[in-house]
């Protein structure tokens, strides 16, 4: 250890006081810029709420609280309620979670527990890249294979087989291959990926040593999974669902293909309709500036606003207070 | 050490009552220091020398506080909402706990090295920059010139020579934390505090450290916290034994070792609890 | 073996059986999307796509205007984002632990997060659109921004939340200001997941169709002002694959392609540069 500068150390030095004022003017401004950062982004979201409040103003004012349930959205007649619409979103939303949840379920399954090691992480590489493709895509697939195959075999044999049975022909009337059912089954493959990503996390989350505890005991895959993973991931999967619904609840291009979009009430499910996203992407252009369609538009957009925010509210409260635990 | 403690029934007076060692002055001094984590106390009333260019071992049973003791001498805990610290730590004649001494510029006198090694996700050369740069401004030459002292002090210059672009995090643990000694002496301090520096090394690693802390310690003023009471043994000149935040006993490490005055002591260094 | 013990092992079994046939029906689904997008985007994709602009049916037109378009609004998007999604995730990690407005502000955050994106076309319509009574591609860009904002804030806060107290301590503890152990040590520590997570929101607004319907429209012309209607490969695609001509359905197929291979492809470098750090 032969120093090239061996006493450096020795020098005296001054007495320790305050730092220079020009560090502490640094250390004001970058603080002051990431706390304004962090207020933008809280005045974000008021502006959101404010504009849309703003905007959909003269609808609110004209058709009052009636305007989120009033089943007649009559563009000729100027009369405006979201109550097709809301109907519409929570049936797709609803359809979609019954499809994509047992099937996430399963293959969160069978990629946890059943497929070789070796396969797992690419797979679940591709379930993430599944979820990265735009909604846009999903629509197009809808729209060109998905909704002619539906009409073709679907609509027609499952109608026929209900013509008789009094209430489910109703359910299951008649139809083209744009409609409810086509909708729901599109926004079901697209929160497939995301759900199932989120199944996976929660299932490998389950500590390992109280699996191993219960193999300990005898038991099969299949009961470690039902009686150990699922009750100690139970939040975080009705966590994850609430999140594939907020997703389903506001998708608009994936929707907007292949609803039909009309906007009247049936009790089908092979009948054309329309939710909320779908009608305002699908009118907003035909409605002029300062009108009261535009601003019934606006309402239907405060209308999802309040719908995605309850969603997700209630996925945070489960997911979060897992996460503190 | 001073007697001048005001509460002689506290178990910390004992302190004053020891032998100063071999009349080097002390270089710190702590008086009637306390610490709070929010409500919790965790040091009460600590009154200890550090001398000059001694090495003092901080000893004592996990949660006795003695890790929060150098945290407090070079101002960590203003870190975290909180914390606090009342009292004196006394350093060239200012209270180093006073809101009125810029805790960066504090940090520069006395440096610290942790239980893990905290290599910056930079080359090994930029590690020891970073330190530098922020409080001098060096010209290329000199701040070569300043690594490779730092290095060679911290007796790690000639496995690194010929990869001080490489990123740092590529080294053995043991490197890392010879790496992290070197950063700390390169700002020129007066104080290192190590804090179980080698409680993440292997045998070989935390051999290497102990000649390296044997070795700095003609120029710098060392306080160590170690588990390992071997370790307080080779290493320091004095000991300080602390439990439940406060300081049972104070004296000269080979007194403490071979003839401790309070039963608790003896308890510990005997290896009875802890 | 007991009659208990097989039908356990045979509930197992069915379990088992069950779950792979979901796999397999997840898979054909999801592939059958992949199959269709290569199968009917591929065989138009030429160079002239790329180099020609939109034009009506029967005259050959491309997607050169288009991805102009989305290439600018998406640049404004992410110009606009990156820095104020990074600062305000660096509030939230290392400013405003435990305070209550940092509770408050991760939590508008996460709803801005998982709102629907149309929510946001209509939020700049009204704030950008009607109020200058144009249309433009600035509007786009600036929806674009409002929607990877909150991504940027999340992988930010939770990069940074992962870079150990100990290196934060350690840069401190050389008497390092802690706005320079934010930017020198913690940044450079999260810097490649950050990154990935600016990657992410790149790919994801990329993508997107609903902010733009109302904000930049859609332009058939080639135009590069920000004051004005701005194509975009997105609303592009909406617009051809919902019209009744072959050859501009057959674009919009070509288009989707595009979007698909440049979204997955981003995600992919994402995906590697975030693998290799570890």
């Amino acid at each position: 250890m032969t120093g090239a500068a061996g006493t450096l150390a020795a020098a005296a030095p001054p007495p320790v006081v305050a730092g220079p004022a020009s560090s502490r003017g640094k250390e004001r401004l970058f603080a002051g810029t990431v706390t304004t950062s962090g207020l933008l982004v809280f005045g974000l979201l008021g502006a959101i709420i404010l504009m849309l409040l703003l905007g959909a103003w003269p609808a609110l004012k004209t058709f009052g609280p009636t305007f989120f349930w009033n089943p007649i959205w009559d563009s000729v007649a100027d009369q405006y309620g979201a109550g097709v619409m809301i109907y519409g979103t929570l049936a797709t939303s609803l359809l979609a979670l019954i499809i994509a949840v047992p099937l996430a379920m399963g293959v969160a399954y069978a990629l946890t527990e059943i497929v070789p090691q070796a396969l797992r992480r690419p797979i679940g590489i591709l379930i993430q890249l599944l979820a990265a493709i735009p909604s846009i895509i999903y629509g197009m697939w809808g729209f060109f294979i998905l909704a002619p195959y539906i009409a073709e075999h679907v609509v027609l044999n499952v109608a026929d087989a209900f013509a008789d049975v009094p209430v489910l022909n109703r359910v299951f009337d008649y139809g083209s291959g744009n409609n409810l059912f086509t909708a729901g089954l599109v926004l079901a493959v697209m929160i497939l990926p995301l759900i199932t990503a989120m199944f996976v996390e929660v299932l490998g989350a389950t500590p390992v040593i109280l699996k191993e505890s219960v193999y300990g005991l005898g038991a099969t895959r299949f009961e470690v999974i039902r009686h150990v993973a699922l009750p100690y991931g139970k939040r975080a999967f009705i966590g994850a669902i609430m999140l594939g619904l907020g997703r389903a609840l506001g998708e608009t291009m994936a929707v907007t293909f292949v609803i039909g979009n009309a906007t009247r009430l049936s009790p089908s499910i092979f009948a054309q309709g329309a939710t909320i996203s779908s009608t305002i992407a699908n009118e907003f252009n035909e409605a002029g500036g300062g009108s009261l369609k535009l601003a019934a538009l606006l309402g239907l957009g405060v209308t999802l606003f309040v719908i995605s925010f309850i969603v997700l509210s209630i996925s945070r409260a489960l997911v979060g207070r897992r996460v503190e635990n | 050490m001073a007697a001048d403690s005001p509460q002689v029934a506290s178990l910390g007076d004992v302190v004053g009552r020891h032998d100063t060692m071999d009349g080097s002055k002390p270089f710190i001094t702590t008086r009637n220091l306390d610490f709070y984590y929010g409500e919790n106390q965790a040091l009460k009333s600590i009154n200890l020398d550090f001398p000059e260019r001694r090495v003092t071992a901080l000893i004592g049973p996990s949660g006795c506080g003695k890790s929060t003791l150098l945290r407090v001498i070079n101002r960590m805990y203003s870190l975290y909402p909180g914390q606090r610290a009342t009292g004196e730590v006394m350093m060239g004649g200012v209270n180093l706990i006073d809101p009125k001494v810029d805790p960066t510029e504090l940090r520069s006198r006395i440096g610290m090295v942790f239980q893990k090694p905290t290599p910056f996700p930079m080359s090994i050369y930029e590690n020891i920059a970073f330190g530098l740069r922020l409080h001098e401004k060096l010209s290329k030459g000199a701040m070569d010139e300043r690594v490779e002292w730092s290095l060679r002090k911290a007796a790690i210059w000639e496995e690194t020579k010929d990869r001080l672009n490489t990123s740092a995090l590529g080294m053995s643990g043991g490197q890392q934390q010879r790496l992290c000694i070197a950063r700390t002496i390169a700002v020129r301090p007066q104080v290192l505090l190590f804090d179980e520096p080698t409680s993440a090394l292997d045998p070989i690693s935390t051999a290497k450290v102990e000649e390296l802390i044997a070795e700095l310690r003609t120029e710098f003023t060392i306080l160590i916290v170690t588990h390992s009471m071997q370790q307080a043994a080779r290493c320091s000149d004095q000991t300080a034994f602390m439990y439940l935040g406060q300081v049972v006993e104070a004296g000269a490490t080979a007194q403490i070792f071979t003839n401790p005055r309070e039963q608790k002591t003896r308890e510990y260094v005997t290896g009875r609890f802890g | 073996m007991s009659a208990r013990a097989t039908r356990r092992k045979a509930v197992n079994l069915v379990a088992g059986v069950v779950a792979g046939a979901a796999a397999l029906l997840s898979l054909l689904a999801l592939g059958s999307i992949l199959w269709t997008l290569v199968a009917r985007g591929l065989p138009a994709l030429h160079w002239s796509v790329l180099t020609t602009s939109m034009a009506p049916t029967g005259e050959n037109g491309g997607l050169a205007n288009a991805i102009v378009g989305s290439l600018i609004q998406v640049a404004l998007g992410m110009a606009v984002a990156v820095p104020i999604g990074i600062m305000a995730g660096t509030y939230l990690s290392e400013y405003a632990r435990g305070s209550k407005l940092g509770d408050v502000i991760r939590f508008v955050s996460d709803i801005l997060l998982s709102a629907p994106s149309i929510l946001v076309g209509l939020f700049v319509y009204v704030l950008l659109v009607a109020t200058t009574n144009t249309y433009s591609g600035f509007a786009g860009g600036i929806a674009l921004a409002v929607i990877a904002i909150p991504m940027i804030v999340r992988t930010t806060e939770d990069m940074l939340s992962l870079v150990p107290v100990a290196l934060r301590e350690a840069a401190a503890a050389l008497g390092a200001p802690k706005w320079k152990v934010v930017t020198l040590i913690a940044w450079r520590a999260a810097g490649s997941g950050i990154s990935t997570g600016i990657l992410l929101a790149l790919a994801r607004v990329a993508g997107e169709t609903a902010p733009l319907l109302f904000t930049s429209l859609g332009n058939l012309n080639w135009s590069t002002s920000l004051g004005k209607p701005m194509a975009s490969l997105p609303l592009t695609i909406y617009q051809y694959a919902g019209s009744p001509y072959d050859d501009l359905v057959q674009l919009a197929w070509t288009g989707a392609l595009l979007v698909t291979l440049g979204v997955l492809a981003i995600n992919i470098i994402a995906q590697l540069a975030l693998s290799r750090k570890r």
